[in-house]
């Protein structure tokens, strides 16, 4: 569904991926791990076009979407859910989730509106709060309901359980697996590598911009160098 | 009703009375009526959706508070038509004046207020659009006014987006920076393009509009006939702003990023704002050409920016309605001040330190959701 060929990115002068290669197939959950600074939400970046790649190419269901500004993007399926949250913390509940659902055709907007708050029942019992007075977990639902809004085909999670009460990351976890029954592709970045590799199929390990491992879940969940490095071994 | 609700009440009561202090020293029989006006204002922010500091509004059920606001809107409307009556010509002139700077404030609200993206150089929009009607109507007498009216916005509307596809592309400071250039060099070439724009002398003998055989030449008039474009632009604004363009603004206002991994065209929606601001400014200044007379490079200065920011930020940075009360607060109240003038500046200046303390979101707060009186009522509370 989604291949990255090779990707390079840039931060000025600093080289933040150098030729990540990976590939995403049709319902999967897909995992990238790693230390801080290793490229994984650059990764993300470059896919969703907010960072534009300096070389390889990307491609989503057979087309080349490298170049294409981020709108575009979004318009092909792929929703990017960034790190630390970034709901708009003045509009009400509802309007987040109408800005989420813009790309959309007015017609489909409503009925795509309840699905995905039936998906999240906590946001519908605060539909009218200002999005900055949830909690943080709140925040994280009402990011991910968010990006659902545009009925994406792929769904990116950037550390969606950063900064969360253990409760809090169990439940977004569930949240990420539920996702998956409803037929959704999903990437995601954690540095809970451990919770992270439970509920995915496949993982890829990021280290200074790079990919040097990957495979099956649980083969990298018991590798020792995973182990040692992320897990806590 | 809590402390902090109690607090926030008497704040915006105190704030317009300390503003309006020289006004009521003289007059101390208006304190009532002020206060009455004030109640009006902040009735007609929650009634356009804006506003939801208000103890008062909060503790209201839906019925009583529609009803509330209906009232508030009809009592402002009708006193505000029926002023011409009971004032002297020169008090409509100043409040026509402050009618034209609240469709300014109302504009630079667009950009400032809902999209986040901080403008000085706004006058310069104002100037083309006064200029645009200058040299049509007076100058080379091209056409008359009411084809030169949406002529103006257009011109205006034209450098707005010249300007801002470079311009747009820079972030915060260094924009506001490109934007204050901007409004200089419109005064610059205003002053020095002597064939065009009359030079420093500017262009005289611009005429009153007329509808057929009627021309609006009496001030009541010209009055009235600001006060329905204000209440026109008004409308449009805030339909504007609590719609999907409304929205997508503030969300760019709120997370550039967000916004556009959600797949807005952050670049297109920013030009769109400027340039709709740009619009409703030209306007103003077509406005101002006809009301005046006569225009000058000399209306258009640094200050008049500045003024223009300051009521937007005054009534509350996102407001519609407190870009209105801005505007009329900031140019009604020094018009009693001459007495002072020596002082004007420094009262000015220590209003807007007290403000940025006390009240840092202006006086009736930024754009806030009504959405939750509904749900007070459905919690039965």
């Amino acid at each position: 569904m989604l291949r990255l060929t090779d990707i390079q990115l840039l931060y000025g002068p600093i080289e933040a991926l150098r030729g990540v290669s990976l590939e995403v197939a049709e319902g999967e959950i897909v995992t990238l791990i790693g230390a801080n600074g290793a490229g994984k939400s650059s990764t993300l970046k470059a896919i969703s076009g907010i960072h534009a790649v300096v070389g390889g190419s990307i491609e989503f269901r057979g087309q080349r979407i490298d170049g294409l500004p981020p709108h575009e993007i979004v318009g092909r399926g792929i929703s990017h859910c960034p790190e630390g949250r970034r709901i708009f913390a003045d509009l009400s509940v509802r309007e987040n989730l109408l800005m989420g659902g813009y790309l959309l055709p007015k017609s489909e907007t409503a009925q795509q509106l309840e699905q995905v708050l039936a998906m999240f029942p906590r946001l519908s019992e605060r539909i009218s709060q200002a999005g900055g007075t949830l909690s943080g977990g709140e925040q994280q639902m009402l990011a991910i309901a968010r990006a659902l809004m545009c009925k994406p085909a792929l769904l990116m999670l950037d550390e969606p359980s950063l900064g969360l009460a253990p409760i809090m990351v169990a439940k977004i976890f569930e949240t990420i697996l539920s996702l998956r029954q409803h037929g959704l592709t999903v990437l995601l970045v954690e540095q809970n590598a451990g919770a992270a590799l439970e509920i995915s199929d496949r993982g890829y390990v990021l280290e200074v911009g790079s990919v040097t491992l990957s495979g099956d879940s649980r083969a990298l969940r018991s590798d020792p160098r995973v182990v040692q490095a992320y897990l806590g071994g | 009703m809590n402390g902090r609700n109690l607090r926030n009440d008497l704040f915006y009561y105190l704030g317009i009375l300390l503003i309006c202090a020289p006004f009521l020293k003289m007059h101390t029989v208006y304190v009532p009526l002020v206060l009455l006006v004030a109640w009006g204002v902040r009735s007609c922010a929650a009634f356009a959706g804006e506003s939801r500091t208000f103890s008062d509004i909060r503790l209201k059920t839906v019925n009583t508070l529609v009803a509330h606001q209906t009232l508030a809107v009809g009592v402002i409307l009708s006193a505000a038509l029926l002023l011409p009556f009971a004032s002297s010509n020169y008090l409509i002139d100043v409040l026509t004046s402050a009618i034209l700077y609240a469709i300014l404030a109302t504009a630079l609200n667009i950009t400032v207020g809902l999209t986040g993206v901080l403008v000085l150089g706004f006058i310069g929009f104002y100037g083309v659009g006064a200029y645009t009607t200058g040299i049509l109507t007076a100058k080379f007498a091209l056409c008359g006014f009411w084809i030169a009216l949406p002529l103006s916005g257009l011109a205006a509307m034209l450098c707005g987006v010249l300007l801002g596809i470079p311009a747009l592309r820079l972030k915060g400071d260094y924009l506001a920076v490109v934007t204050l250039g901007f409004g200089e060099i419109i005064r610059i070439f205003l002053t020095n393009l002597n064939g065009l724009t009359g030079g420093p002398n500017g262009i005289l003998g611009i005429k009153r509009p007329s509808f057929g055989l009627f021309t609006l030449d009496h001030p009541r008039d010209f009055y009235w006939f600001s006060l329905a474009m204000l209440a026109l632009i008004v409308l449009i604004v805030s339909r504007l702003a609590n719609s999907r363009y409304g929205r997508s603004w503030v969300a760019i206002r709120e997370n550039e990023m967000a916004a556009g991994a959600l797949g807005i065209n952050v670049f297109r929606k920013h030009l769109l704002s400027f340039s709709l601001s740009a619009f409703f400014g030209g306007i103003a200044g077509s406005l101002f050409a006809v009301k005046q007379g006569f225009i000058s490079p000399d209306s258009f200065t640094f200050y008049e920016s500045v003024l223009v920011l300051c009521m937007v930020v005054l009534g509350g940075i996102g407001n519609v309605i407190g870009s209105v009360t801005g505007a009329l607060l900031l140019i009604v109240v020094p018009e009693f001040l001459r007495e002072f003038s020596l002082y004007r500046m420094l009262v000015f200046g220590a209003v807007m330190i007290a403000f940025m303390v006390f009240r840092p979101n202006g006086l009736l707060g930024s754009r806030m959701i009504t959405q939750e009186i509904q749900d007070r009522e459905d919690d039965g509370q």
